[in-house]
């Protein structure tokens, strides 16, 4: 009783001291936030610009979406996997083919880590690349005209999560599986797994001048979970790390089977290695089946092109080229630091953070310091790849980026707070609270050799009363933080789309005067082009029907159709005449079994239309685009399949 | 050679520069064009501020009924003959003639830069004032009669939602100096020419 007396006054105060000490951190951070008035610093003026761009993925909405930073303003979602009935995306002629894999048409996608393109380690905005999860593709978006321009789907992987991630000229963006499976594919029992399935990692080469990109190879890896990498940068220039978890090889319940191991691994591949082995002949090209996808600005039209085989590597062909850094507990992000010297394991279900030394590796590996191998591949001791731990920073670390100053930021899951960290010594410098259960965090350039250090956003996953309820499903959402000073200092809260799964950001300069205004009507080489209303036209051959249509304020030319039966297939080709910056025009027409078009200066759209009954129906467009947009309407007159109305078109004057 | 003649000979050259720069700019502000709409005028040409301008300005005037611009005008024939014609004559004079004839020179290109003027403003008046009947907006002024949108000749002025500004440009600045240097070349010339009558 005595006892019992003495715990519930120890309780109380406990909870005393607890609750006094929130009470004085979040009055600190009131008062601070007066004295420093927060406000003013993510202020962007009517008309000013921001001073970063921030490209935010939207998960499983599989878009990427455009933010400004600090405002946290949106500018833009871009369509990348998900069609989309705004823009068309997916949904217009041109644009289908963009959606195309091997297993035919797939509209969706779950957009997981966008990375903005380098040169010489530095960011460069040119491209983003990012990865579909789902069904594995990775697409770059290009950033004169932020649309999606390429998507190659990844064969031989599934749960295409370790992507997509540059190496620092943006040599490769690397692909990797999360799900091991047999390759190739085949009919087998599940529990035949362990042995039997394999990881693929991918390196996709991007031409320097376009972007373009090319499967390189494959490399076959034993049958774990990749989860996420990153390029070695610097020192480390030439390697790559993936973070690994299901190091056990189950194929059930895996929250509990694939988290018996007290370590899982870290992947070191030598990809320079590996590249100059299939330089000089090496690997075997597999038969497989993949999409590669293709958008043409000159012509606005995107082709699929099915691409037939991969060249695949194994380890043991190329003894030296990979290695396994064992690291506690299922580690989720693996990050490099800015001169790549640290490879930082967040090893999920660990209450430390691990971080690797490449120096120590390259010693290990020159002294055979080796624990054993798994598949044959050598996994280095411990000890002598580790170059510290940070002692008890929180619970759940996942994901690191760096600042300009040596200083690392961790992101916790579970105690929901990001963590400053100093490189180095791996001493804890400050922690925040984020709302609520963070999971991927960015620093502007935090994942280059060069970050901008001024900014730290954080993604958090879960939202609950943080914002104005919208009923069971509730936004997700960004929070800012100013890390300029020694003290992280919460700025700002914004919700995103879908789910802010990750991001990459530069300076706005990097991008601003790169970005098109318009596109040239002189140069546009769609194959149904009118490049004035000279050129309209309206061409029958057999069931199908090629309307050649133009708009111009405030007019669509022609605007009057008729000729059109029950039962043709009516292709509507839009070209927007205009060349002036930011005059779209819209486009639908009644009962179109599609999305509107939105076509910009000197672009051609096409959707189509099935006529399915008789009448006179009317198109309009669809975009307030001048004073006389509500004039901007025409007729098409429908017959009977067997009549014989003549095919006649006009505009301005009334059909002879 | 006199340097009164060199001089002529400067002011005949001077007027060539217009085959180099243009001659006037007539730019259009309004809010939805944060950099504004812009038409070069040449002696031979008319040119785009920034890329489609005047595509864009025709755009805009359709809607009052105003005439597109044209791509050529006879105007791109005869001003180049007129420049070329009067150097050549400046160049006679400053090889063969005296400060009296400098004078005529003078006096010549001031008729002709007037004729030029007049007749910009005739264009610029029709292009303002003869407007499509079925124009899309029709304006009247107060007392009734039909809103022109004829732009300054030399400055700047409101029309509906854009202020227009008509300025010259390097072009005029060449013909400007060889007029001004042809009546240096006059005034040196005859104050030579008074010192060589006094000696």
């Amino acid at each position: 009783m005595k006892n019992l007396f003495k715990l519930s006054i120890a309780l109380v105060f406990i909870f005393t001291t607890y609750t006094s000490c929130n009470n004085s951190k979040s009055s600190d951070s009131k008062s601070g936030a007066l004295a420093d008035n927060v406000a003013e610093k993510v202020y962007v003026a009517p008309g000013e610009h921001d001073e970063f761009y921030a490209f935010i993925s939207g998960g499983f909405s599989g878009q990427l979406s455009v933010y400004g930073l600090p405002s946290g303003r949106l500018f833009k979602v871009i369509p990348v996997f998900s069609q989309d009935a705004e823009k068309a995306y997916g949904y217009n002629e041109e644009t289908k083919p963009m959606l195309n894999t091997s297993h035919g048409f797939v509209p969706w996608d779950d957009a997981h880590h966008p990375d903005i393109s380098q040169t010489n380690g530095v960011v460069d905005g040119r491209w983003v690349f990012i990865n579909g999860n789902n069904t594995p593709r990775i697409a770059k978006i290009d950033l004169t005209t932020f649309e999606t321009t390429e998507i190659i789907e990844v064969p031989n992987s599934a749960g295409n999560h370790s992507s997509s991630f540059v190496t620092e000229n943006s040599e490769y963006v690397v692909a990797g599986t999360r799900f091991s499976v047999p390759i190739p594919q085949k009919d087998m029992p599940i529990k035949d797994y362990k042995g039997n399935f394999k990881g693929s990692l991918t390196f996709i080469s991007v031409e320097p001048e376009h972007g373009h990109m090319d499967i390189k190879f494959q490399l076959i890896m034993p049958g774990f979970d990749y989860d996420l990498a990153h390029p070695g940068r610097g020192v480390s220039h030439g390697w790559f790390f993936f973070s690994t978890y299901n190091s056990e090889e189950a194929s059930t319940l895996m929250e509990v089977n694939a988290s018996q191991n007290d370590k899982d691994f870290i992947a070191a591949i030598n990809w320079k290695k590996i590249e100059e082995y299939v330089n000089n002949g090496g690997g075997t090209m597999m038969p497989t089946n993949y999409a590669h996808n293709v958008y043409d600005e000159s012509t606005h039209m995107a082709t699929s092109t099915m691409k037939k085989e991969v060249r695949v590597v194994n380890p043991s062909e190329v003894p030296g080229a990979v290695y396994l850094l064992p690291t506690p507990k299922s580690p989720h992000g693996c990050d490099v630091d800015p001169t790549g010297e640290y490879i930082v394991g967040n090893g999920k279900l660990s209450a430390n953070l691990t971080v690797h030394s490449f120096t120590k590796m390259l010693d290990a590996i020159e002294n055979k310091k080796f624990a054993g191998d798994a598949y044959g591949i050598p996994i280095i001791n411990f000890e002598d790849v580790l170059a510290g731990v940070v002692e008890q920073p929180g619970l759940g670390p996942l994901h690191t980026e760096f600042d300009d100053k040596g200083n690392a930021y961790t992101t916790f899951f579970i105690s929901s707070e990001v963590v400053k960290w100093k490189v180095g010594t791996w001493e804890v410098l400050d922690r925040q609270p984020c709302y609520y259960s963070v999971g991927h965090l960015m620093i502007p350039g935090g994942n280059s050799q060069k970050p901008w250090g001024k900014y730290v956003v954080a993604m958090n996953k879960i939202t609950k009363d943080r914002y104005l309820p919208t009923g069971p499903e509730v936004t997700q959402s960004a929070q800012l933080y100013d890390i300029s000073g020694d003290k992280m200092e919460l700025l700002l809260d914004f919700p995103t789309i879908g789910e802010p799964h990750y991001a990459a950001g530069c300076p706005a300069d990097l991008i601003k005067p790169r970005s098109k205004k318009i596109f040239n009507l002189e140069d546009n080489n769609h194959p149904y082009v009118a490049k004035s209303e000279m050129d309209t036209k309206v061409v029958r051959d057999g069931k199908t029907v090629h309307v050649y249509m133009t708009t111009i304020r405030s007019h669509f030319a022609p605007d009057n159709i008729e000729g059109i039966k029950v039962g043709d297939k009516v292709y509507f080709h839009i070209t927007n005449l205009e060349q002036d910056y930011d005059v779209p025009h819209g486009v639908s027409m009644i009962g179109a079994n599609t999305s509107e078009l939105l076509i910009m200066p000197g672009q051609t759209e096409t959707f189509l239309w099935e006529p399915k009954q008789v009448g006179v129906w009317p198109f309009y467009c669809t975009d307030f685009c001048s004073a006389l947009h509500q004039e901007m309407q025409g007729y098409v007159r429908v017959s009977p399949e067997n009549s014989d109305t003549p095919l006649k078109w006009s505009l301005g004057e009334d059909i002879e | 050679m006199k340097k009164s003649n060199i001089i002529m000979l400067l002011a005949a050259i001077l007027p060539l520069g217009l085959f180099l720069f243009p001659l006037w700019k007539i730019t259009l502000e309004a809010p939805q064009y944060p950099t504004p709409l812009g038409m070069y005028i040449h002696i031979n040409d008319f040119s785009d501020a920034n890329p489609h301008d005047i595509k864009n300005i025709n755009l805009m005037n359709h809607y009052v009924g105003m005439k597109y611009i044209p791509e050529a005008i006879p105007e791109f024939k005869i001003f180049p003959l007129g420049i070329i014609i009067t150097s050549v004559i400046g160049l006679l004079i400053a090889f063969k003639g005296n400060y009296k004839w400098f004078l005529g020179w003078f006096i010549l290109m001031i008729a002709l830069s007037a004729a030029g003027m007049y007749d910009f403003y005739l264009w610029e008046h029709d292009y303002g004032h003869n407007l499509d009947p079925k124009a899309i907006m029709k304006f009247t002024n107060p007392d009734g009669t039909q809103m022109g949108f004829q732009p300054p000749l030399f400055g700047s002025k409101d029309i509906l939602n854009f202020r227009a500004h008509s300025y010259p440009q390097l072009g005029a600045l060449f013909l400007a100096l060889g007029i001004a240097t042809s009546f240096i070349a006059f005034l040196i010339g005859k104050k030579i020419h008074k010192k060589s009558m006094t000696m």
